[in-house]
This record gives structure tokens, C-alpha cells and sequence, in this order.
């Protein structure tokens, strides 16, 4: 746990007046944004490694053809908890412990705007993370479906799909009431002077982001309740032989699937326009640009859905509209490169962790975006839909993508949140192991989706075996790396390393960095006024 | 499908892992698939082309940007003394980056809106057949000629479960595969019985999700006689990853004299649904159709499977009691069981009569005529 107690402060009096609970309970208790934000945090990192086995017993199953490791029907639930677990218990909880620990700090506000909501909101996760994991030890096994849930094979499965019906339901609710908090908080308590298009663009990013989650939450929330009730209540949304159509359900999924996939990565891309300024020691590019990219990006996201469904069988005229929508997408993402390019261009940069994560997510993240525009082509996708070409894709931008940025944001901001420089030598370590590690594991996948490999199979024909081999060798080291970046985490937070400054990044301009590190527990009582 | 792990498979493996470490380049030199399977369709050559033409655009750009970026990070890197300048507006570039990609996602659009319009026209077909997916086997029905038949893995389990050599068509094998005639465009009718299944042959550029209780359709017109092998492409369950799809293309005549065939042995095999059979041939016959259709779920041993509430046979009331309700819920399905009316009257009553003879089942009503089966159909 980053160990900002109010024992670290002993210069700052006023805090020697609360007494909060000490030991669990203060935990649990907790009302204060920073502490609920290392418990997000935390919460995301151990999902991570949860949601990572299962991705680490799915390559050693497909390390070579031939039934190895596990049965095909377990297999399948492996695929889709580890798409559920690491979409809704990994990314969106780190986003939200970014967004927990920074907005406030960032916008000069004291704490979050409903703070026993903010507690909240974290502690329905616990249990919902336990309804997920739990459904694999119940009978009939947990959901196998795929995290898409497509009916009606997820109206055969056992209680394991029921289970993780509630812990979306559960999952969802918290990510409402997160976003209310964050609408709220950075629509009413930024310092004086700080208008909005004078916000850092981590915290335009987040707003953005939040509005996306009360958009889409209900929605998903509506699929699955749908799905339970074709299940248990004799009603039949996605039955044709009662009227109903399963194709629905992807209409009603995708609608909230292809904003979630914004919302998983719009943070990042916060996270990134932080810290490449930094560290070229220049304002970013195109402030204004970057506001209106992210915005047409997110209003776009509710118009592209039905391009994860090109081979369900549409008419010419939805063909050709979502393959449009689904391009143009390409115009305000590229904006943002070019603006980050530019941002980084004449500056006067150096590259410590931070900044080598957002290079590495500017490189990766972008290979996913022209992948993501190959995809886009209708007639392409045909071939390519359900293939490992769209594993590659999606983990090229949510890990390489979202993952990289968090990782970035954990070593730009751990100096302020634990008051220790972290380990350099070590960090880099970790990005380029991680960087190359990375690209073993995912890159071949590429051409294995291209030669016909279908995704979500245990068992696959000769002609896909070696690059499925490079593949798993990529995996397993990708997996080993992150226990370096847990490493380098758990030492700041022993109070091993150099002490950091209030302000240990030369080109940093946001308004955390004019506190002392490690922050106080209780920060900007007073606001700062802001020029 | 029961297969068991094998206790030392977690060794070798940790063993493989390090000797493919070692492999690791030669692997990678030696790997053969790279990009699209060959095209033998006008469609699969136009995507096989418009994927090319994307891609090199894509490293066009790529490089064009990244090239920028790489110089940038040589040249102002604070360790060579750059001092940074303080820029941070450019409207006409800004302009300019957003126009050009536009233009450029035009010229991407314009060849993909054609293939779009070429792919979904499936007016004028020479012949049509209807795909039916199931859990975990593709069935074709020739609808002009009145023929079908169900096509399923011919990789035996030993392969699958490492006992025996993997042949080279491993998993992408079938007993009998989709046979079409070359140079002839073929309608695909395609539908599900139970779950979302997708038919997919990557060398004909036919992808198309078979939906239960809806009929989609799709077509191709390969012009190469060979035999082409694809898979189940949406997640459908267990045997997903078991369920190919594999198409024969041969010359007219070939086709002609395969067709024919089909149709003679079509007209040998219907069973006289009046001829009365004896005990002992029916439970043969049974034997055979059971393990086909009902053993799946039931099992060859007819325990069933507790766990997924599927009932055993053996003891079973509905199988030891009268055999008119046996052969109603055969028919008309119940609870998660699919109705079996497809199935031929003889088979049913074949099939009914084991389970009533089989396993220590001694039924009072054991032998179960075709005609009883019809007679519950009307």
C-alpha cells in the first residue's frame, strides 16, 4: 500500500486532529479519495495477476496441438474470465485509482465530490471479483460463452453464467456511481481560475470517459438482465422460436462494448498528455485539438457497433455505414498522435520510465490503430473477424495501449503518492522487458490469424503450431516481467530508495507537483488559485 | 467427449518451452504462414488484394511518422544540449493533419464499398446449399438434387490426446466433406439448430454466422478443383475448436458422377417404414444411430451427465415404461433435449429399441416397430 498516513505529515497539524480507524478499518472505512485510490489501484493490480494465470494457462494449452493442460470446456471459461477479469477488474479499476488519486490533486480540489460514494464504489468490487472467480469452482463450471456472452450458448451454460451476470450488474453500478463522482467533482470543485479548457487533459479525458460509462453501464446492464431472464423466466429476447432474435443481444452488447473499448483506453491517452510534456519540457501540442479529438472519438464510439458484427449477416447499407464510421474514427486518433509527435518535436527531452512507457504506448498503440483500420474494411474483416488478427489487435491497444499508460502514470506519480523516487534502473528494466516480451507474445499473432487461425480454440492444426510456440515463450516472459514492476512498486513503498522532491520532474506543470511528496492526506483545503 | 489429462504432460512441456526458446529464430524462419491461404475465388482475391493495398498504405504511414518521431527523439533529447522550444498551436497544421488522412480513408473506402457490393450479391446462383450448423457438426443439403448428409471430425481422439502421430490434416479433417462443382457460383442457405456457429472456408473468403431460427446466405464461385479446409468460427461451445469445414471442389463431370451417386444410394437406403423388423437387428441398427445422434449428451454408456441435468437411460422410467411416450419425446424434444423428427422413422425406432434392450435395460415394450414412429409423427 502506498503508505500516505497521516504519520508522514507531521508538518502539517491539522491532520493530527482526525482519528480515523487504523489498521483494516481505515480501509474499509476510508472516505479519503487517495486511500480509496491505492485500494483501487491495488484491487486492479491483483485482478491483473489473476486475469494474467488464466491468460498463462490458456498459452500453455496452446503452446503445441494436441490436448495438453486442460479440457476444451474449461478452456473456454479461462477465455472469458480473463476478458472479463482483466477488462472490468484490471483496466477500468486502475483508470479509476488514476483518476481517484489525480483529479482532485490536479484540479486543486480537497478530496472527491461524494467521498461515501467514492468508498462505495470501491467495495462492491471485492465481491464482485469474487462471484467472478467463484463461478469456476461451482457446478457446471464458470461461464464459457466468451466475455461477449453471446446468447444463446450463454442461456445453455450452468450457474457460473448466472454468477457473472450479478458480478456485471455489481461491477456496473460501481463504475456509474465513479463516474457521477467524477463528473461532479471536476464540474464543481476546481480551483478558482481553472476553466475548463484550462484542465489538465488527464482530467478531460476522465470527464469524457465518465460520461461514456453512464452511457453505456445501463445498457450492458439491460443485455444481461435480458439474458437472465431468457435464462430462468421463460421470456425469449434472443429465442427465435419465441420471437425473439439472438442477434439482438450483439446489437445490444456492441452498442455498450464499442464505447467500453474507449472507455478503457481514453484515460490512458490522459495519462500519455501528461507525461510526454513533461518530459519534453514542452507544453503539449494542441491542447485544444486533443479536447476535441477525445470528444469526437467518444461520440463516435456510439456509432461504429455493428463492425464487431460484419459476418452476422447485414444488409449492403449497414455494411457500408459502419464501415465509414469505423474509418473515419482513424481521423480525430490520429490528431492525437500527431499531436503527441509534435508535442515531443524541438523539445528537450530525456527518458526516464515514464516517458519510455508513453513511447512505447505511442509505437504499439499505434500498430494497433492501423490494425484496427485493416479491421475496419468490411471485405477484410470477413476473413479476419474471430480470428487471432483480432487478439493481436485488441491486446496491442489495451496493453500496450491502456496497460502501458499505466504503467507510465505509476512511475511519473508514485514519487508523490509514496514520497520515494522509484528504481530507475530497475523501471527500465521493466519496459524493455516488457516492450519486447510484449511483441513476442502478441506480434506473431497477426499471422496466425491471417493464415486461418479461429480464436477461442484449445487445440489447433499443425500448420499454426510455431508461431503459437514463439507466441507462449513471449506470454509466460511478458508475465515474469511485471514482477519486476511489483518489485520496484513495493520498495517505494518501503521507503527504499532516494527521497523525492515535491516536484521531481523538471518539465511537470500540473498543480500536484506544487505539494510536497509524499502528498498529505488531506491536500489543497484551501484552493489554490489558478492564473 | 471425455479426455483426460495426462500426468505428465506439465514436465515435458516446461521441457518443450525450453527447447523452443532455444528454436526460437529458426521457428520463426521456418514458419509458413504468414498472410492470407491462396485465394480460388473471385471475392477471396479482392480481399486478398484490398488487405495488401490497406497494409502498405498503413507502413507508408507508419514509417512516415515514426521517422519524424525517431529523428526528433536523436536530435532533441536534452543530453545533446536541445533546448526545448515553447510552440503549442499550429492551426494550419492542424488543418492539414486532419484533412489528409480523410483523403486517405477515401481512397481506402472506394475499392472496399466495390468488393461490399460484389460480396453481398447473391442474385442468379447455378445451384444452392443449405448449411445447418450444430453442436459440433455441419450438416449439407443439397437442395436442387433432395440429398444431404452431416459432416463431422475424422481426427480420431488419439491424435487429439497425444497417443498417436497428428496426420497433416490434423483437426481440419471431416468424414464427409461439402462436395461442389468447379467454375459454378453456389448459394449457401446458412442456419443453426442449436447455438451461433459461423462457416467459414478462408480460401473462398466466405465467412457467414449460421443463427439459429434465422437463414442467411452467402455465396461462392471457386475456380480452382481442390480441396479447401476452414473451420467454426464462432465460439460454439465445447468442440469449438472441433468442428471443420471442408470443401471439395471437382471438375463438372467428377461433380456429375458424385451427385448421381449420391442420389442412387439416397433411393437404397430409404427404408420401407412398413417392414417388420426383428429384435435383434433393430438393436444393431440402434447401436449405430444412438452413438451417432444421442451419445453426445447420454453417453455411449447411457449414464447421462449429472452435471449438466442430462438424464441417464439406464433405469430410466420414460425408457422401461411405454413406448409411445418415448417416441414422443424423441420426436417433439423436452427440456434441453432437441426435437430428433429429422431423423428417419427406422432410425428412431432403431435407436429407441436399444436404449430399451442396452445397459441392463430390460423393457416390457422392447421392441419398437418404424411404424409406431410414424404413426406418433402426423
Amino acid at each position: 500500500m502506498s503508505s500516505v498516513t497521516h504519520d508522514d505529515v507531521l508538518g502539517h497539524g491539522h491532520d493530527a486532529h482526525h482519528h480515523h480507524p487504523t489498521g483494516l478499518m481505515r480501509w474499509v472505512t476510508t472516505t479519503n479519495h487517495k486511500d480509496i485510490g491505492t485500494m483501487y489501484l491495488w484491487f486492479s493490480f491483483i485482478m491483473f495477476l489473476v486475469g494474467g494465470t488464466m491468460a498463462m494457462t490458456i498459452r500453455s494449452e496452446l503452446f503445441e496441438p494436441g490436448l495438453q493442460i486442460v479440457q476444451p470446456e474449461f478452456f473456454n471459461s479461462l477465455t472469458t474470465l480473463h476478458g472479463l477479469i482483466m477488462i472490468f477488474g484490471a483496466i477500468m479499476p486502475a483508470a479509476v485509482g488514476f483518476a481517484n488519486w489525480q483529479i482532485p490533486m490536479m484540479i486543486g480540489a480537497p478530496d472527491m465530490a461524494f467521498a461515501r460514494m467514492n468508498n462505495w464504489s470501491f467495495w462492491l468490487l471485492p465481491p464482485a471479483a469474487v462471484l467472478l472467480i467463484g463461478s469456476l469452482f461451482v457446478p457446471g463450471g464458470g461461464a464459457a460463452g466468451g466475455w461477449t456472452m453471446y446468447p444463446p450458448l450463454s442461456v445453455q451454460l450452468g450457474m457460473g453464467m448466472d454468477m457473472t451476470i450479478f458480478a456485471v450488474h455489481i461491477m456496473g453500478a460501481s463504475s456509474i456511481m465513479g463516474s457521477i463522482n467524477i463528473i461532479t467533482t471536476i464540474l464543481n470543485m476546481r480551483a478558482p481560475g481553472m476553466t475548463l479548457m484550462k484542465m489538465p487533459l488527464f482530467c478531460w479525458s476522465w470527464l469524457i470517459t465518465a460520461y461514456l460509462l453512464i452511457a453505456v453501464m445501463p445498457v450492458l446492464a439491460g443485455a444481461v438482465t435480458m439474458l437472465l431472464t431468457d435464462r430462468h423466466f421463460g421470456t425469449s429476447f434472443f429465442n427465435a422460436a419465441g420471437g425473439g432474435d439472438p442477434v439482438l443481444f450483439q446489437h445490444v452488447f456492441w452498442f455498450f462494448g464499442h464505447p467500453e473499448v474507449y472507455i478503457l483506453i481514453l484515460p490512458a491517452f490522459g495519462i500519455i498528455s501528461e507525461i510526454i510534456p513533461a518530459f519534453a519540457r514542452k507544453p503539449l501540442f494542441g491542447y485544444a485539438s486533443m479536447v476535441y479529438a477525445l470528444a469526437a472519438i467518444a461520440i463516435l464510439s456510439f456509432l461504429v457497433w455493428a463492425h464487431h458484427m460484419f459476418t452476422v449477416g447485414m444488409p449492403t447499407a449497414g455494411l457500408l455505414f459502419f464501415m465509414y464510421a469505423t474509418m473515419l474514427i482513424a481521423v480525430p486518433t490520429g490528431v492525437k498522435v500527431f499531436n503527441w509527435v509534435a508535442t515531443m518535436w524541438r523539445g528537450s527531452m530525456t527518458f526516464e520510465a515514464p516517458m519510455l512507457f508513453a513511447l512505447g504506448f505511442l509505437f504499439l498503440f499505434t500498430i494497433g490503430g492501423f490494425t484496427g483500420l485493416v479491421l475496419a474494411i468490411t471485405p477484410v474483416d470477413i476473413q479476419l473477424q474471430d480470428t487471432y488478427y483480432v487478439v493481436a489487435h485488441f491486446h496491442y491497444v489495451m496493453v500496450a495501449g491502456s496497460l502501458f499508460a499505466f504503467f507510465g502514470g505509476t512511475y511519473y506519480w508514485i514519487p508523490k503518492w509514496t514520497g520515494t523516487m522509484y528504481d530507475e534502473k530497475l523501471a527500465k528494466l521493466h519496459f524493455w522487458s516488457s516492450l519486447i516480451a510484449f511483441n513476442v507474445a502478441f506480434f506473431p499473432m497477426h499471422f496466425l490469424g491471417l493464415a486461418g487461425m479461429p480464436r477461442r480454440i484449445p487445440d489447433y492444426s499443425q500448420q499454426f503450431t510455431d508461431w503459437n510456440m514463439v507466441s507462449t515463450v513471449g506470454a509466460f516472459w511478458f508475465g515474469l516481467s511485471q514482477f519486476i514492476f511489483l518489485y520496484v512498486v513495493l520498495k517505494c513503498i518501503a521507503h527504499k530508495g532516494e527521497k523525492a522532491p515535491g516536484k521531481p520532474w523538471e518539465g511537470a506543470t500540473t498543480l500536484e507537483w506544487t505539494l510536497p511528496s509524499p502528498a498529505p492526506y488531506h491536500t489543497f483545503e484551501t484552493p489554490p488559485v489558478v492564473k | 467427449m471425455i479426455r483426460n489429462c495426462r500426468g505428465s504432460a506439465p514436465p515435458r512441456f516446461i521441457g518443450r518451452a525450453l527447447a523452443a526458446l532455444g528454436a526460437l529464430p529458426a521457428a520463426a524462419l521456418a514458419a509458413p504462414a504468414w498472410n492470407f491461404q491462396t485465394p480460388v475465388t473471385p471475392i477471396a482475391r479482392e480481399q486478398f488484394d484490398l488487405h495488401l493495398y490497406i497494409f502498405w498504405i498503413c507502413v507508408v504511414i507508419f514509417i512516415g511518422v515514426f521517422g519524424v518521431l525517431f529523428y526528433s527523439l536523436l536530435k532533441h533529447r536534452k543530453s545533446v544540449g536541445h533546448q526545448a522550444a515553447q510552440f503549442h498551436e499550429n492551426t494550419t497544421v492542424e488543418v492539414v493533419w486532419t484533412v489528409i488522412p480523410f483523403l486517405i480513408l477515401v481512397f481506402m473506402a472506394y475499392p472496399a464499398s466495390k468488393t461490399i457490393l460484389a460480396l453481398k450479391d447473391t442474385s442468379a446462383p447455378d445451384m444452392t446449399i443449405k448449411v445447418t450448423g450444430y453442436q459440433w457438426k455441419w450438416n449439407y443439403d443439397y437442395i436442387e438434387d433432395g440429398f444431404g448428409f452431416y459432416s463431422t471430425l475424422a481426427t480420431p481422439f488419439d491424435q487429439i490426446e497425444n497417443r498417436a502421430p497428428k496426420d497433416e490434416n490434423y483437426l481440419l479433417e471431416v468424414d464427409h466433406p461439402l462436395v461442389v462443382p468447379v467454375d459454378t457460383k453456389v448459394r449457401v442457405l446458412i442456419t443453426a439448430g442449436d447455438v451461433i456457429h459461423s462457416w467459414w472456408v478462408p480460401a473462398f473468403g466466405v465467412k457467414q454466422d449460421a443463427i439459429p431460427g434465422f437463414v442467411r446466405d452467402t455465396w461462392f464461385k471457386a475456380d480452382k478443383v481442390g480441396t479447401y479446409r476452414g473451420q467454426c468460427a464462432e465460439l460454439c461451445g465445447k468442440d469449438h475448436g472441433f468442428m471443420p469445414v471442408v470443401v471439395e471442389v471437382k471438375s463438372k463431370d467428377d461433380y456429375a458422377k458424385w451427385s448421381a451417386e449420391q442420389k442412387k444410394a439416397l433411393a437404397a437406403a430409404a427404408d420401407d417404414p412398413h417392414k417388420l423388423w426383428d429384435q435383434g437387428a433393430l438393436v444393431a441398427r440402434g447401436e449405430k444411430v444412438f452413438n451417432a445422434n444421442c451419445a453426445a449428451c447420454h453417453q455411449a454408456s447411457g449414464t447421462g451427465n449429472a452435471a449438466a441435468k442430462i438424464p441417464a437411460l439406464v433405469g430410466d422410467a420414460v425408457v422401461l415404461g411405454p413406448a409411445k411416450a418415448q417416441i414422443d419425446i424423441v420426436l417433439n424434444g423436452r427440456n434441453g433435449m432437441p426435437s430428433w423428427k429429422h431423423l428417419p422413422d427406422t432410425d428412431i425406432a432403431a435407436a429407441i429399441t436399444y436404449t430399451r434392450n442396452s445397459w441392463g435395460n430390460k423393457a416390457g415394450e422392447g421392441l419398437v416397430q418404424p411404424a409406431a414412429v410414424e404413426a406418433e409423427r402426423k
